[in-house]
């Protein structure tokens, strides 16, 4: 009955979503105030039916009712309630229903969020949203029905594929699709923005929180979908350039840019016709990233849930929304009037050059992607395009704007002064050179790019505390007039020097990929390895049962000079009920390095082929990422404050660039 | 009928899946001189894995990859270059095999657009910039009020602009 109650207001939202999309964008045409309104509760209401679906398919998972055909499908009566629960989306239908929650969360935030916003723009950014949303939503009901019933019902499910089942499943799809969907939201703003013809430095204002919220769980999705990867897949590797993750960089890459573009149309009302473009780029990124993983039209280690048909009704959904889009836009942004002048050498013209890199990385991830589809579509050759090909495109591409970024960071707004901006980073420039040079006389054989990317790393780690100095001390050197001006300079400004220094470490952690121990031999119960001035001796293999698997662990202890400091189990597990394998890696994070070990299936019951790596610094990349998202964060709260002291004082939005 | 098609096509892609979950080169498949085996290792990070989801040689457990390890090893004892094991084995296998894709005609545009991208934009941001802003009208006879009574209110009481 539950199940029902759940495909039915999942029917409903779909009705909902429909209403949405039509009754307040009319309302906007014909200036009528309260069909405008109905944006607001269907909005709401749309976001309430799809909870009670979700929770109803929640419901049937955790009690396990296998007569629902997803659940028997893809869970267990023996699996972990943490696995029973996420395994609610580690399908396809059940992940696509989170998909369509999350972008009717959106939604709601609109309603509730916008009221400070013109009627007409709200009413027709709701009316997009409802659109995406119908549009997803007739897609499950027609195609991936969660609900389907299967009779008679199997005793006992199928079992969630082992590889999901971790608790990384738990935590990376909601985050990723936070992200992906959240820039739904600018992307409905900015087709308002163009079918009103009106945009201004008011709707940066509303659009950069929500962009920032996309952009920070996107940040923590991927760097979680990262670690996931690196210890679970087995060879320590923590980004493959696998389309399924490029999928994910690209709205990434975008969203990026349009957080710095954003942030000049805000201060200055320049570059709207480009913002608004990016804005569109990013959302249209994030559905391309769904249909390329949810068709599994390339193939890809992550791709879980593969089906051709689907594939083609979401590739009708992409193309209608990316390609009317881009028409909308096309037809007017031209009307838009371009807003205030800079010199080329200020804080735009850097965060345009920013842009320009961003975009051209995101390019190159989407050709490089693309391009084996294409030409074996053309020529019928096969050609690969692999890591290396994007670590050696991308690589630069991305050195080089980090290069640039302390120096963007420090230029001031308008007009700057590059000379006087080089003169305050010299210390900066200083230490990045000194790496250069020490890394390259302690590693004769380290990479170019990795000894560049340590220099570029603490250029922008020293860089930015450079800039927060100069800014602290501006009104006076004494502790309490420090004190004063930390707490005075805007949470905007903290929050960009907060993910320039995640930027900075995570450079500094991808860098460290470069010098690494790796270790491939076969380890014998009692007999010492050296790896890196750490000892690792094997001291048993034992068999263990987990909830549904059953596992063969090497137990390891792993001495430092002489002391015994962590013990290490790496194992291979078997799940009975699909007959497959997974591999746990044994890790062992000292300081911010780890010690990483690797299993193969035991060759005798004393001996274990095994890969040992230590990995200085590696959790540089991740704390990297998670300081990134903090800064988004935390120049978030600075948005909402101003937004909300603008309302007190009933001080207007700046001057308005009608079309 | 054809949802048993599609979840046999299932099983399937979550079989291919699961063999990239082990790690690849094993102990017994190492060479005993360093300098070669890394160069051997080197080589097989940049060739595919050809029945895998995209991984390198290096990376995969699946048999092929394993055979392939085992030739490049062997060829690299018996002193062949680099370049002499990559060419037999595209010519086995095609250029499929490079992870690296050859730069050739159908390639010219892969390689070429991230160049030719930068430099569009930078042509498109230089011809946005380049012009020359209008020269701002001059100020009417109210504006130039405000601005005196602006320039007489004392710098403290202004809100200041320090982003």
């Amino acid at each position: 009955m539950i199940v029902e109650t759940g495909h039915y207001a999942l029917v409903l939202a779909l009705a909902i979503a429909l209403l949405q999309s039509i009754i307040p964008f009319w309302g906007a045409r014909i200036n009528h105030a309260s069909l405008m309104l109905v944006g607001v509760s269907t909005a709401l209401s749309q976001f309430l039916f799809l909870s009670v679906s979700f929770a109803a398919l929640s419901y049937a998972y955790l009690t396990s009712d296998f007569s629902v055909l997803n659940v028997a499908d893809n869970s267990n009566s023996a699996m972990p309630l943490i696995y029973k629960l996420s395994g609610v989306w580690g399908n396809h239908e059940g992940s696509m229903l989170l998909w369509s929650l999350i972008l009717s969360l959106f939604g709601a935030l609109i309603a509730v969020f916008g009221r400070a916003l013109p009627a007409p723009l709200r009413a027709d950014s709701i009316a997009v949203q409802g659109l995406i949303g119908a549009a997803f939503l007739l897609f499950i009901i027609m195609t991936s029905n969660p609900f389907a019933r299967l009779l008679p019902a199997p005793a006992e499910g199928q079992d969630l594929n082992p590889i999901l089942q971790d608790p990384g499943l738990a935590i990376h799809p909601p985050l990723l699709y936070l992200g992906y969907v959240g820039f739904s939201i600018v992307f409905s703003f900015a087709a308002a923005a163009l079918i009103g013809g009106r945009i201004d430095a008011a709707w940066a204002r509303f659009v950069r929180p929500f962009a920032l919220v996309a952009w920070c769980f996107l940040t923590l999705g991927i760097a979680m979908g990262s670690y996931w990867a690196y210890y679970t897949l087995g060879w320590g590797g923590f980004w493959f350039w696998d389309p399924v993750e490029n999928a994910s960089l690209m709205p990434w890459l975008a969203g990026s840019a349009f957080v710095h573009s954003v942030a000049v149309m805000e201060k200055n009302g320049s570059l709207k016709v480009w913002t608004i473009f990016l804005a569109i780029l990013a959302f249209s990124f994030s559905l391309l990233g769904t249909f390329l993983v949810r068709s599994g039209v390339l193939s890809s280690v992550h791709a879980f849930a593969n089906d051709p048909q689907r594939g083609v009704a979401i590739l009708m959904i992409l193309s209608f929304f990316i390609l009317s889009a881009l028409a909308l836009f096309a037809w007017r942004a031209p009307l838009l009037k371009q807003g205030g002048i800079f010199a080329p050498i200020s804080r735009e013209g850097a965060l345009v050059l920013n842009n320009l890199l961003l975009t051209t990385s995101c390019a190159t991830v989407l050709i490089g992607t693309l391009y084996p589809l294409v030409v074996e579509e053309l020529t019928g050759d096969k050609i690969t395009v692999g890591a290396p090909f994007f670590n050696m495109t991308c690589g630069v591409l991305m050195l080089g704007l980090f290069l640039l970024t302390p120096f963007g960071f420090s230029l001031s707004w308008k007009r700057g002064d590059l000379y006087g901006v080089s003169q305050r980073l010299f210390a900066a420039i200083a230490i990045g050179l000194l790496g250069f040079i020490i890394v390259l006389a302690l590693d004769h054989e380290a990479s170019v790019m990795a000894t560049l990317a340590v220099a570029i790393g603490l250029l922008i780690i020293f860089g930015t505390f450079t800039e927060i100095w100069i800014r602290l001390q501006r009104g006076g050197r004494h502790w309490a007039q420090i004190r004063q001006r930390a707490f005075g300079l805007p949470l905007s400004f903290w929050g960009g020097a907060l993910a320039h220094l995640g930027a900075g470490v995570g450079l500094l952690g991808l860098a460290s990929s470069g010098f690494g121990v790796e270790v491939v031999t076969t380890l014998q119960r009692g007999q010492p390895v050296k790896v890196a001035g750490y000892e690792l001796v094997l001291d048993a293999i034992l068999p263990r049962n987990g909830p549904n698997f059953n596992e063969t662990v090497a137990q390891m202890s792993l001495f430092k000079q002489g002391q015994k400091i962590a013990v290490l189990e790496p194992s291979k597990r078997q799940f009975s009920a699909r007959q497959m394998s997974t591999s746990q890696a044994g890790i062992e994070t000292i300081q911010f390095g780890q010690f990483y070990v690797s299993i193969s299936a035991p060759e005798t019951p004393d001996s274990v082929p095994a890969q040992l790596y230590w990995k200085p610094f590696v959790t540089f990349i991740w704390l990297g990422a998670c300081l990134m998202a903090f800064g988004g964060a935390v120049s978030l709260a600075d948005r909402q404050l101003r937004l909300r002291s603008a309302d007190q004082t009933g001080r207007a939005a700046p001057a308005t660039a009608k079309a | 009928m054809t949802k048993k098609i599609l979840s046999l096509s299932f099983a399937v892609a979550l079989l291919l899946a699961t063999q990239a979950l082990t790690w690849a080169v094993q102990p017994n498949e190492i060479l005993s001189d360093p300098a070669l085996e890394a160069r051997a290792r080197a080589l097989s990070a940049e060739l595919r894995c050809l029945v895998c989801q995209n991984e390198s040689i290096d990376e995969s457990h699946a048999d092929l990859a394993r055979d392939l390890r085992l030739l490049i090893r062997e060829r690299i004892v018996q002193g062949q270059s680099n370049a002499e094991i990559r060419d037999f084995l595209v010519s086995r296998y095609g250029d499929f095999i490079l992870l690296n894709p050859p730069f050739k005609p159908t390639t010219w545009l892969l390689w070429l657009s991230p160049v030719m991208i930068l430099l569009l934009g930078g042509w498109a941001i230089m011809q946005a910039t380049g012009r020359r802003p209008i020269p701002p009208a001059p100020l009417t006879a109210d504006e130039e009020r405000q601005l005196k009574a602006l320039q007489s209110t004392p710098p403290s009481s202004r809100h200041s602009g320090d982003v």
